[in-house]
């Protein structure tokens, strides 16, 4: 397929999936009614679900989605391992564990930031972790050992979760186990801002370094001889990626499958060039969560599905069918 | 350009032997010079140690200067390297690896242009790929896929080419077509350095041979000079028979039985 009218169609898809995710919900709304919200008129009920509500969870889905999403592809080239994915790290891990104290320890009620900010600090504990072990070996960073890494850490704070939800009231088990699940409906205006102000810039950078990144996704050795400057491009965009998963795990909670499949999905479409796939693979991502979401609200309305069960259901099938489609071609 | 070694030692950690131990040769512009040796012997260190991917005692010295000395890019623009083996995951095309070659001349962002889809096609077809130019690699069969791997390092353009074992799985029509091509690039200008197993047509092909054992030089010289029966016979371990091939001239080795 045409790498620019992909593109072209998961603008399309991305746009229309925030319009939809906008306009559907508890209470349907017309697209007039949505943009009389925007421009500031019509029933101030609407305007606040509009504007506060469903708008910024809307756009924390398309950064999240988008996040997840290109640091999955960046991890699987970096990695040379096709099941790469954005919390492979341990990072999800970290982020749980921060994110369960906070609820085991009824530290919410010290601000809606708390709980963000303590799976944010999570997060870059196993980053930090990982890294360490994996340059601890020599000047070079070995990938071999930071994904060995990833797995320990990540086995680590699993027996953390255990541990305190082991000893933790029926309450804060069910809330820890939503929230490690996933779910945008705590999306706040503040915490889009800061996604954004991060993600952006992020997923900037790592489409400015795909070149180097196709020929990393090749072998190490290779890039050498091709002229890359293999340990600058691994680290910076292997740091680069862990945060923003980082920060979209600190929001939304621990989102499973976009990072894995999405990347796959963009890559039997378009092929594996990196100037194409991760730019296609964060609309892709932005689209895919975005829907995700919206069939979580939708489905059991008015009760919510988390969104980790909507991403993998809808996911499966559909890479299913794009993965015998391309055996078959 | 020139390729040299100057008195190379290479160390890797944990281990008191050295990979490399006292290493010096000189490959002139315009050379095909095989390197040879048992499993083992330094033949890949010396090809890293080359191209400034190891940490050396003495000095590599690329067109007079130390290899240290040059940015990565600049190097891919002069010197083109193929490793022993490499593993493809994604779905990529030929062509889009060959094309890899470019990116030494390439910005971040920067499109391919005029010249850069000339020395494409130029490599393409040395390597007669042109007909798979759109096949996915990892389809490719082994010999296929040690051609594009070649086309890759000729798309850079480079002024030497250093190439380990790139033969090795090659049936001989495939060994032959390699082998003429790099011996015709020698002839134009290229340096070429070539790391093998392969004794008999290093001796046929080689304008001068490299012999290691257990990480020293046991012989250097013309291909008569190296390919001797009790150097081989010690280096290997093996006992051999070395005489002159009737058809090409080159010295030729019969490997004996071992009673």
């Amino acid at each position: 397929m045409n790498r620019w009218v992909l593109g072209a169609g998961l603008l399309l898809a991305t746009v229309v999936s925030v319009l939809l995710g906008v306009r559907l919900g508890s209470v349907p709304l017309t697209t007039a009614q949505v943009l009389e919200a925007l421009r500031g008129g019509g029933d101030p009920v609407v305007r606040d679900i509009v504007v506060q509500l469903r708008l910024p969870r809307v756009l924390l889905g398309v950064l999240v989605g988008g996040g997840l999403a290109i640091a999955g592809a960046t991890f699987q080239a970096l990695l040379r391992n096709p099941l790469a994915e954005p919390y492979i790290l341990g990072i999800s891990g970290g982020a749980s564990v921060g994110a369960v104290l906070v609820l085991a320890f009824g530290w919410m009620a010290a601000g809606s930031w708390a709980l963000p900010l303590a799976a944010f600090a999570g997060a870059l504990l196993a980053i930090v972790l990982v890294f360490r072990v994996a340059t601890a070996t020599g000047r070079a960073m070995d990938v071999r050992v930071l994904l060995l890494a990833g797995v320990v850490v990540a086995a680590f704070f699993s027996a953390c979760i255990a541990f305190i939800l082991s000893i933790s009231p029926a309450r804060t088990v069910q809330s820890a186990v939503l929230w490690i699940m996933g779910s945008l409906a705590g999306a706040t205006w503040r915490g889009v801002l800061l996604t954004a102000a991060y993600t952006t810039p992020a997923a900037v950078l790592l489409i400015g370094l795909a070149r180097p990144l196709n020929l990393l996704s090749i072998g190490e050795e290779t890039a050498h001889h091709l002229g890359a400057d293999v340990e600058k491009v691994k680290r910076t965009s292997l740091v680069v990626a862990a945060l923003i998963t980082a920060s979209g795990v600190a929001v939304a909670g621990v989102i499973g499958f976009v990072g894995l499949v999405v990347p796959h999905a963009v890559r039997l479409l378009i092929g594996s060039d990196h100037r194409a796939l991760l730019p296609l693979s964060f609309l892709a991502g932005a689209a895919f969560l975005t829907l995700a979401d919206l069939a979580a609200r939708l489905a059991l309305s008015p009760t919510e599905i988390p969104i980790g069960v909507i991403t993998a259901f809808i996911g499966v099938p559909f890479f299913l069918v794009l993965l015998r489609r391309s055996i078959a071609a | 350009m020139r390729l040299r070694a100057e008195r190379v030692v290479v160390r890797y950690p944990g281990s008191s032997v050295p990979a490399l131990d006292d290493v010096s040769m000189d490959v002139p512009p315009g050379s095909l010079y095989a390197v040879l040796g048992p499993n083992g012997s330094g033949k890949s260190s010396l090809m890293r140690a080359l191209l400034g991917l190891r940490r050396i005692e003495g000095r590599v010295l690329i067109d007079e200067r130390p290899v240290g000395s040059w940015d990565r890019r600049e190097l891919a623009r002069a010197v083109g390297a193929v490793t022993q083996s490499e593993s493809i995951s994604f779905p990529l095309t030929t062509r889009e690896l060959v094309a890899m070659g470019r990116y030494p001349y390439l910005g971040p962002l920067e499109r391919e242009g005029e010249d850069d889809r000339a020395a494409i096609e130029r490599a393409l077809t040395a390597c007669d790929l042109v007909g798979l130019a759109g096949r996915d690699v990892t389809t490719l069969s082994g010999g296929e896929f040690q051609r594009a791997r070649l086309a890759r390092a000729l798309a850079q353009e480079p002024r030497a080419l250093v190439l380990d074992e790139p033969t090795a799985s090659l049936d001989v029509g495939h060994e032959m077509t390699i082998l003429e091509l790099l011996r015709s690039s020698a002839d134009s200008g290229m340096t070429v350095l070539l790391i093998t197993h392969g004794l008999d047509m290093a001796a046929r092909f080689a304008d001068r041979m490299l012999l290691l054992s257990r990480g020293r030089v046991a012989a250097e010289g013309s291909p008569a000079e190296v390919v001797r029966e009790e150097t081989l016979r010690a280096v290997y371990g093996w006992p051999l028979a070395v005489h002159q091939d009737p058809t090409t001239g080159a010295p030729r080795v019969t490997p004996l039985g071992s009673r």
